[in-house]
């Protein structure tokens, strides 16, 4: 069980029609490759985020699979052009099973 | 065709030495959330006379673009997520007392800004010099009836963090004359004093050679304003006397402990290098 995640999130309040916005994504998370041993010389099980999804009014913006070789805390910047006001829905898969959803609004004038 | 291969690649090398000599000091300035000033560049404080250092330099100028660039904005400082925990952890109520820090304290913004520029600073009650992390466990102890944090791990860090966010672009100011001057000057001696079979002394390093490489980095003056510090090779904050340890680990010597009178004294000394520098912690460094 991954300890202390915390997503933090970054999209602009407003946008006027059409605008290539920038959005930057990081959740707190150990990502633990499950290549590495403990003291004994067990293997630590792997626990990672293994999928990131960003959806804008119900709309796939980005769909990643990430895998163990990406480092603590994954940070992601992407940008998206946004037609309307609307919610972003950013969620996180742990591979424990946990889910981490949060979201955004934007207005677009 | 081959001499001319030779050559030019004798022109590349002298080339990227000619950068390596420039890497230096490039003037640029730190700039946080496009508004905090860091003052990153300040004139030596006078007690470092006879040091030949006249113009004091925080680490961040040290480093390359890329880092520098993750503390230009605080969603891309990972320390945040630290400094997140941290007002957690000041509003949770621990220990046999029934208080959190906010219970005595309130607002952090308010109660702890300008704190973090002042320390380690002369606690009278307790006939010590104290630092940040000490002040915070006595807090923790005698306060709150919890127990006292490990004096390098996460938890303190957090706190520590959050703490320094509240002063970023003060000056530090830390008081060396009156009941601190004996602290101070053990420190300034333990600073002079070559340590390990390697027999370096920190100013062998952050005074003698600041700017040149050591393996593939750049040395810094060793100033301590960014502390603590995330580091992007432990991806996680590191406190003060964490590096100090480090350091003198690296002359393979047999190093004092984290939260020692010996580090508590170099930390006081060290701090009022820094005298004049913007509090920048909690930084990021490679």
């Amino acid at each position: 069980m991954a300890d202390n995640v915390t997503p933090r999130i970054r999209v602009p309040r407003e946008a006027a029609a059409g605008e290539v916005i920038e959005i930057k994504t990081l959740i707190s998370h150990q990502m633990e490759s499950g290549q590495r041993r403990d003291g004994d010389g067990n293997i630590i099980p792997r626990s990672i985020i293994n999928r990131f999804v960003c959806d804008f009014n119900g709309e796939t913006v980005i769909d990643v699979t990430l895998e163990p070789a990406i480092s603590t805390n994954p940070y992601f910047e992407f940008t998206a052009t946004v037609p309307e006001s609307g919610t972003f829905t950013f969620t996180w898969y742990d591979d424990d099973g946990s889910v981490y959803t949060d979201t955004k609004e934007i207005t677009v004038s | 065709m081959r001499k001319v291969l030779q050559r030019t690649v004798a022109a590349m090398a002298l080339g990227s030495i000619a950068s390596i000599a420039m890497a230096q000091d490039d003037g640029a300035d730190l700039v946080i959330n496009g508004e905090i000033e860091i003052t990153v560049r300040a004139p030596a404080p006078a007690h470092m006379g006879d040091t030949g250092i006249d113009t004091i330099l925080s680490g961040w100028v040290f480093r390359s673009d890329e880092t520098r660039q993750l503390e230009m904005d605080d969603f891309d400082n990972p320390a945040f997520l630290a400094v997140d925990q941290g007002i957690e952890a000041w509003n949770t109520v621990e220990g046999t007392e029934g208080k959190s820090c906010a219970t005595c304290h309130g607002d952090v913004e308010e109660s702890m800004a300008g704190v973090r520029a002042v320390y380690p600073r002369w606690n009278e009650e307790a006939g010590e010099v104290r630092t940040l992390a000490g002040q915070i466990n006595d807090c923790r102890t005698n306060q709150m009836g919890a127990d006292a944090y490990a004096y390098d791990k996460s938890d303190m860090t957090a706190m520590e963090a959050l703490i320094s966010v509240q002063s970023r672009g003060m000056p530090v100011n830390v008081a060396i004359d009156g009941p601190a001057a004996d602290a101070w000057a053990q420190g300034q001696e333990l600073y002079y004093t070559r340590f390990g079979q390697l027999e370096l002394s920190c100013a062998n390093c952050h005074e003698e050679n600041y700017g040149n490489y050591i393996r593939a980095d750049h040395l810094s003056q060793g100033q301590i304003n960014g502390f603590p510090t995330y580091r992007l090779k432990n991806a996680g904050l590191v406190q003060t006397h964490n590096r100090f340890r480090g350091c003198i680990r690296d002359t393979r010597a047999e190093t004092f402990a984290v939260g020692s009178p010996e580090f508590v004294a170099l930390e006081l000394y060290v701090a009022s290098r820094g005298n004049g520098l913007s509090v920048e912690g909690p930084s990021v460094r490679p």
